[in-house]
C-alpha cells in the first residue's frame, strides 16, 4: 500500500518540478494574483533582467489597496495612489495581464474576486503578494502569500523555490451554536494557537463544523489562518465547493467541469495520513469573539471579562498585557461588552462577501446606527455591491445610516483615505487589530459582520444575540 | 547581490515579542513604486511623534546607536503583511542581520531575498543581549555566516539554523531568479506534460 497522504502532500507532489538534493523546490505555480502596492518593484526589476512575463494567462491583476472608495467618477485624489494605479495598468497593458479594473466591471479586493470568477480552484497552486492568499485554501488549493522579490520570480519563471512546510490539523466538531459565524470560529482558533503558534505549518481545518461552513465562511476561516502564522490554511472540497464553483467565468464549463469534479474529489487528507501537529476542538465551546489587544490573538469571548495583568503567567505577558489594554484604552477585569466604539467598518477580504453583507443586514434591518457612530460598508468586490443592491442590502444600510462605498480594502489597510482617526476605536470585521493598523493611533476590535452590525446600533461591543433575540 | 559573509557590528536593541511589519513600515507609506527612500519611514511610528518630529529617544535614533547593522528582538519578528517594503525599509536603513527569538515564515524569506540575515537565538539568550547592549552599546558582536555562530563577547558563542541553500546564495551572492530560469527547460517539460 501506498503511504497515506495530507491534501497539502498531494497538491505539493503534483507541482514539484524540480529538486536538487538537500535544496528547495522548484514549486509550478498555477495561478498568479497581483495588485497595485506588491507588485511596481517587481516589474521593475523584470524589465532590468529583460525578462518578459513568462505566463501572463496565468496572471491577474485588481486594484485594491490604494483605490479610493468614494465617487468612481473622479479622478484619484492623492497623487501617489493614482500613481500606483497608473503603474499598475500600464505594467498590465505591456505584459499583456488582464486586469480587472474600475472599468471592467469585476474591480474588487483580489481575494474576493479571484473565487467569484472561478480563477481559484481546488488542487491548483495559488500566489499573490499579499499575506491574506490563504483565503483561497477554502477551496482545497495551495495558495500563500509571497514577496516582491517572489513576485518578480514568478513573473520570469511561472515557479517559486519552496521548501516542504509542516503541517497542521485543526479540527472542529460538532454544530456551532446560532450567532456564530466563520469569524468567530477563527478567532477563537488563533485565541487557542496564539499569533505565532502555526508558524511554519499549512493548516487543514476538518470536522463536522469546518464541512457545515458555506463556501464564503470557509473563506474567512482561511483567510485568518495567516494570523495564527501559518503558511496557508485549507479545507478539503467537497458538494459545497463544486456548487460555488460551477457556471463561473473560469470555472470549466460542461462536461469538462463534471470531469474536473471527479479529479477535485481525490483532494483530500488520505484516511491515516499523518500532520505534524493537531488541534481538536469543540464547535459547542465557541461563542461571537472580538479581540480586546493589538494582535489577533488576543481575543474572547463578548460574554467575558478582559483578562488582569496581575495574574499574567510571566513579567513579560504581564507587560505586553498592560501594553494592549492601556493602547486600547482598556481595564482589566471589566466585561468587553459595553465598550464604546466610535467607528464601524463591514468590509475587506476576511468579511466583505454578499453572506457577509446579509448578515449585518439582518441586524441593521429597520434599526438606526447610534448616532455618534460613523459606519462604512464597503463591499468586497463590484459583483458583491451590484448583488447587495439587488438585493435591497444596500438600502436597509443606508437607511440605517450606513455609508455604502465603492469596493476595495479601504479602512482594513487605511491607504486610501479611509481610516479611523487617533484614539478612536473601530468595531471592524477586518483581520488585523495591530497598533495604528486602521490609522495611526486607531483603536480596532475585530469582530464578524453580525456583530459589528450590533455594534453599530448601540454604540458599544454589544453581544449580537442580544440584539436577535430582541426581534 | 553583495555576498554576505561575516559581519562585526554593534546593535539596536528593540525588545519586543511580535512585532508586525505595520509597525516596521505602516502601510500609509506603501504607496511608492520604488524602493527609494524607506529607512525614513522604518518603524515610523516609533521614531517621530505627532508632528512628525524626530523623537530622541527611540532606539532608531538614538546617538549611541548610530551605525549599528544588528537589530535585536523578541519572538515572533516580521508578523503579519507579506509587505517586502518591511525588509527594504529595514537593509536601506543600514541593518544587516536581525537577531531574534523567532521570525514569521513571509518576513523570514522577504528578509534573505534582500540580503538580510535573520538569526533565531534562544530567547535566554536573546534578552541576555538586549541587557547588556543596553548597559553598553558600544558592545561588538559577530556574526560569522560560514561556521553559522554569533559571538557575544563575554556571554558565548551560539550557532544558529539556516537552509544550505539560502546560506549558499548568501554567500555567493546568488540570486532566485537565476537559479531559477537555469531549469527553464525542465519548467517548459512540466507545463507540456500536464497539457
Ligand atoms: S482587505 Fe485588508 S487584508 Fe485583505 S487584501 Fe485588502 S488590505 Fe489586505
Amino acid at each position: 500500500m501506498t503511504q497515506p497522504l495530507t491534501l497539502y502532500e498531494k497538491i505539493w507532489n503534483a507541482h514539484v518540478v524540480h529538486q536538487d538534493a538537500g535544496g528547495p523546490a522548484i514549486l509550478y505555480i498555477d495561478r498568479h494574483l497581483i495588485h497595485e502596492v506588491t507588485s511596481p518593484q517587481a516589474f521593475s526589476g523584470l524589465k532590468q533582467r529583460g525578462f518578459p512575463v513568462r505566463r501572463p494567462d496565468l496572471t491577474t491583476a485588481t486594484e485594491d489597496h490604494s483605490i479610493p472608495t468614494t465617487d468612481r467618477s473622479l479622478p484619484v485624489a492623492d497623487e501617489q495612489a493614482r500613481n500606483q494605479l497608473e503603474t499598475l495598468a500600464s505594467n498590465c497593458r505591456e505584459h499583456g495581464i488582464a486586469l480587472y479594473d474600475v472599468a471592467s466591471g469585476h474591480q474588487g479586493i483580489v481575494h474576493v474576486i479571484g473565487p467569484e470568477l472561478g480563477l481559484t480552484q481546488p488542487g491548483m497552486t495559488i500566489v499573490c503578494g499579499d499575506s491574506h492568499t490563504s483565503t483561497h485554501g477554502a477551496f482545497g488549493a495551495l495558495a500563500f502569500g509571497i514577496g516582491t522579490s517572489e513576485v518578480e520570480l514568478v513573473m520570469a519563471s511561472q515557479c517559486l523555490l519552496q521548501s516542504p512546510s509542516k503541517t497542521m490539523e485543526v479540527r472542529v466538531e460538532g454544530e456551532l451554536k446560532p450567532g456564530v459565524t466563520a469569524k468567530d470560529v477563527i478567532l477563537y482558533i488563533i485565541s487557542r494557537l496564539g499569533i505565532g503558534g502555526a508558524t511554519g505549518h499549512v493548516i487543514e481545518y476538518t470536522g463536522s463544523a469546518i464541512r457545515s461552513l458555506s463556501m464564503e465562511g470557509r473563506m474567512t476561516l482561511c483567510n485568518m489562518s495567516i494570523e495564527a502564522g501559518a503558511r496557508a490554511g485549507m479545507v478539503a472540497p467537497d458538494k459545497v465547493t463544486f456548487d460555488y464553483l460551477r457556471g463561473k467565468p473560469f470555472s470549466p464549463q460542461g462536461e469538462a467541469f463534471e470531469a474536473a469534479c471527479a479529479r477535485w474529489r481525490e483532494l483530500k487528507s488520505d484516511e491515516g495520513a499523518r500532520f505534524d501537529a493537531q488541534l481538536l476542538l469543540q464547535a459547542e465551546d465557541i461563542e461571537p469573539m472580538v479581540t480586546y489587544g493589538t494582535n489577533p490573538g488576543m481575543a474572547m469571548k463578548i460574554s467575558e471579562r478582559l483578562p488582569m495583568p496581575e495574574t499574567a503567567p510571566t513579567p513579560q505577558e504581564k507587560a505586553e498585557l498592560e501594553d494592549a489594554l492601556g493602547y486600547m484604552n482598556l481595564s482589566g477585569g471589566q466585561p468587553i461588552a459595553g465598550t464604546a466604539i466610535d467607528y464601524v467598518f463591514i468590509g475587506s477580504c476576511t468579511n466583505a462577501r454578499i453572506e457577509d453583507l446579509r448578515a449585518a443586514a439582518d441586524i441593521l434591518r429597520n434599526r438606526r446606527v447610534a448616532d455618534h457612530i460613523k459606519a462604512l460598508v464597503v463591499p468586497g468586490s463590484a459583483e458583491v455591491k451590484h448583488q447587495a443592491e439587488t438585493e435591497g442590502l444596500a438600502e436597509i444600510f443606508v437607511a440605517s445610516g450606513c455609508e455604502w462605498r465603492e469596493p476595495g480594502c479601504s479602512m482594513c489597510i487605511a491607504m486610501n483615505g479611509d481610516f479611523v482617526p487617533p484614539g478612536k476605536a473601530c468595531a471592524s470585521t477586518s483581520n488585523r487589530n495591530f497598533k495604528g493598523r486602521q490609522g495611526k493611533g486607531s483603536r480596532t476590535f475585530l469582530v464578524s459582520p453580525a456583530m459589528a452590525a450590533a455594534a453599530a446600533v448601540t454604540g458599544y461591543l454589544t453581544d449580537v444575540r442580544t440584539l436577535e433575540e430582541a426581534r | 547581490m553583495e555576498p554576505f559573509v561575516k559581519l562585526a557590528s554593534t546593535a539596536v536593541p528593540f525588545y519586543k515579542d511580535d512585532v508586525d511589519t505595520d509597525q516596521i513600515i505602516p502601510a500609509r507609506f506603501l504607496k511608492g513604486t520604488t524602493k527609494a527612500g524607506l529607512a525614513e519611514k522604518m518603524f515610523y511610528d516609533w521614531r517621530y511623534d505627532e508632528q512628525g518630529n524626530l523623537l530622541p529617544d527611540s532606539p532608531f535614533n538614538a546617538e549611541k546607536h548610530r551605525g549599528s547593522r544588528i537589530l535585536v528582538s523578541g519572538n515572533n519578528f516580521g508578523c503579519g503583511s507579506s509587505r517586502e517594503h518591511a525588509p527594504w525599509s529595514l537593509t536601506d536603513y543600514g541593518f544587516k542581520a536581525i537577531i531574534a527569538g523567532s521570525f514569521a515564515d513571509i518576513f523570514y524569506n522577504n528578509a534573505l531575498k534582500n540580503f538580510l540575515l535573520p538569526v533565531a537565538l534562544p530567547i535566554p539568550v536573546v534578552q541576555a543581549l538586549i541587557r547588556r547592549v543596553e548597559a553598553d552599546p558600544s558592545l561588538p558582536i559577530e556574526i560569522d555566516l560560514p561556521a553559522q555562530q554569533v559571538t557575544l563577547p563575554g556571554q558565548g558563542v551560539y550557532s544558529f539554523e539556516i537552509n544550505p541553500f539560502r546560506k549558499k546564495c548568501l554567500l555567493e551572492g546568488l540570486d532566485d531568479i537565476a537559479y531559477v530560469m537555469s531549469y527553464l527547460p525542465k519548467i517548459e517539460a512540466f507545463e507540456a506534460a500536464r497539457e
